[in-house]
């Protein structure tokens, strides 16, 4: 598959979300709502759940999966109550030393009046400089769209995952084609040129592992693939559960100042 | 090596300029300038001596790195950092090393940013200042990395951080390795921050995109000048998600200033003895 299939693939409707990964992977998973100042953000999926019996922290970019939800969803981009939301979670998660799991499916952080008014860049910012300090183990993973700084947003982590299919991007490819070549109609020669496939980005160190998908795409068997991020998840937090505060602000830190 | 850059500049002006667009042969083009606010043509010593200041209007025309260290740093007391200008060139992007050349004549700088110590009004600061005339101070991994290392350095002295933000954002030719600057150097002001030090920003036009969405929003005191375009998302791209058109000062300083997302606003004539209050209450 090139570039510009993945793209497809990843936003494909009926690529498996985040909704149904949490339920797959997830015990007794307890969904917390709201930014604690404007509104609740259904963009953002916030709670804790048990993975096998331990507690963490879920944050999840949710697109929606049929029109009316993805409506409420705003397709999975995200508002800024939508990143204070998270960052009040994630705070929560440090308090009581849960380790924090960030599910990546968006285009991008929303662009409009509200999230302008709102302070979008301000949310975005408060999150990465925050997510850099947190005290306990974090791990993001690129399950579908990754995009730009909306996506990084919930991706400071100690650990970046990415599945096969997944792209990860500084712009959509329609908006790269649009501002450096004045043509959105060249997205799919955009794609190939921006590297943002999990191979491409696995070589130049922006993820840290590639986690592979059931033949054909996550969608031909959606719970072998919940399966393999699951077991992923456990093996990793096991190994970072084990390490120190200090370490895992400094192991985050360096992961990010080599680039 | 600042007079240096100024004098070089000078010259690129008169060179570079044609005039051609004058209509009256017998005045030099150099001498007048049109201004972005009001379209008049006004003189340029006019506008220079007003520190970059529209005499008709009171636009403010965009300052370069350089001048705005000169307007700022105690005189001869600004000394640059010693950067490694090595660029990346991660996605192998067509034309992207011509295009560095040619953003490097126009600025008269090796990159879109320049770091340094200084003093202000003899207060010791670090500053970084952003350079919109080199592809439009946008943040690849040589931006990246000299701003995080001068706030390495502020956070190892223990000096106050000053960053002049000037940027249309990421730089897109770097691709992924762009994007991940900004977490490379909001996380650097997260520790300067958790040492208890204190980091300034003054928002000048434009401060668009990852940069607004990491350092630009990230400052203990947030300052802006007055009509300095400051937002997250492009204003076509807004327009075109929501299909209507935008007010005029959708994404202004003011704006800002009003949604309470910016501390003050300050002219041109105060900045420096704003700076250095604000330093002087924080030693
Ligand atoms: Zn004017």
């Amino acid at each position: 598959m090139n570039a510009w299939e993945k793209v497809n693939m990843a936003r494909g409707a009926d690529r498996p979300t985040s909704q149904f990964y949490i339920s797959a992977i997830f015990d007794s998973f307890v969904e917390l709502h709201g930014d604690r100042n404007f509104r609740d953000d259904q963009a953002i999926i916030g709670g804790i759940g048990l993975l096998n019996g331990r507690a963490v922290t879920i944050i999840a970019q949710e697109k929606g999966i049929n029109l009316q939800e993805k409506s409420l969803r705003n397709f999975g981009a995200v508002h800024p109550e939508g990143y204070r939301k998270s960052l009040r979670l994630m705070k929560q998660a440090e308090k009581f030393g849960r380790p924090i799991v960030c599910f990546v499916d968006t285009q991008g952080a929303y662009c409009g009046v509200g999230a302008e008014e709102r302070g979008q860049g301000e949310a975005i910012a408060r999150n990465l400089a925050e997510m850099m300090q947190l005290k306990v183990p974090v791990i993001s993973i690129i399950l579908g769209e990754g995009g730009s700084g909306g996506a990084l947003a919930i991706a400071v982590a100690n650990k970046v995952f990415m599945l096969e299919n997944a792209v990860y991007s500084i712009l959509s490819p329609e908006g790269f084609a649009s501002i450096l070549w004045k043509d959105s109609k060249r997205a799919e020669e955009a794609a190939e040129a921006m590297k943002i496939t999990a191979s491409d980005l696995f070589e130049l160190g922006i993820i840290d592992e590639i986690l592979p998908e059931p033949k054909g795409g996550a969608q031909n068997a959606s719970s072998e693939m919940a399966e393999r991020i699951k077991e992923k998840l456990e093996n990793e937090l096991n190994h970072l559960s084990r390490k120190s505060e200090d370490w895992l602000q400094k192991h985050r830190y360096k992961r990010f100042r080599k680039f | 090596m600042l007079k240096e850059i100024m004098e070089k500049k000078k010259v690129q002006v008169k060179k570079g300029k044609n005039n051609r667009k004058m209509p009256k042969v017998d005045i030099p083009a150099d001498m007048f300038t049109k201004c972005p606010g009001c379209g008049k043509g006004v003189y340029r010593k006019d506008v220079e001596s007003a520190k970059k200041t529209c005499p008709n209007c009171g636009k403010l025309f965009r300052m370069s790195a350089v001048e705005r260290i000169a307007l700022i740093a105690d005189e001869g007391t600004y000394v640059p950092f010693k950067n490694d200008i090595k660029h990346a060139d991660p996605l192998g992007f067509p034309e992207y090393e011509a295009k560095l050349s040619k953003a490097a004549a126009a600025s008269g700088l090796p990159e879109a940013v320049v770091s340094g110590k200084c003093e202000i009004s003899g207060e010791k600061a670090i500053i970084c200042v952003m350079e919109s005339k080199f592809m439009m101070g946008s943040m690849g991994s040589v931006v990246g990395e000299i701003l995080t290392s001068a706030i390495e350095e502020a956070t190892e002295r223990r000096h106050p951080v000053i960053i002049f933000t000037a940027s249309g954002g990421a730089r897109m030719q770097e691709g992924m390795v762009s994007l991940m600057q900004m977490a490379k150097v909001s996380g650097a002001l997260a520790k300067h921050n958790e040492a208890g030090l204190l980091y300034i920003t003054v928002l000048t036009d434009p401060t668009t995109g990852g940069v607004t969405a990491s350092f630009a929003s990230l400052g203990d005191i947030i300052l802006a000048e007055k009509g300095a375009l400051v937002g997250f998302a492009g204003r076509r791209v807004i327009e075109q998600t929501i299909r209507q058109k935008l007010p005029e000062n959708f994404q202004s300083a003011e704006f800002l200033l009003e949604r309470g997302f910016i501390d003050a606003i300050v002219d041109r004539d105060n900045q420096k003895e704003m700076l250095a209050k604000l330093l002087k209450m924080h030693k």
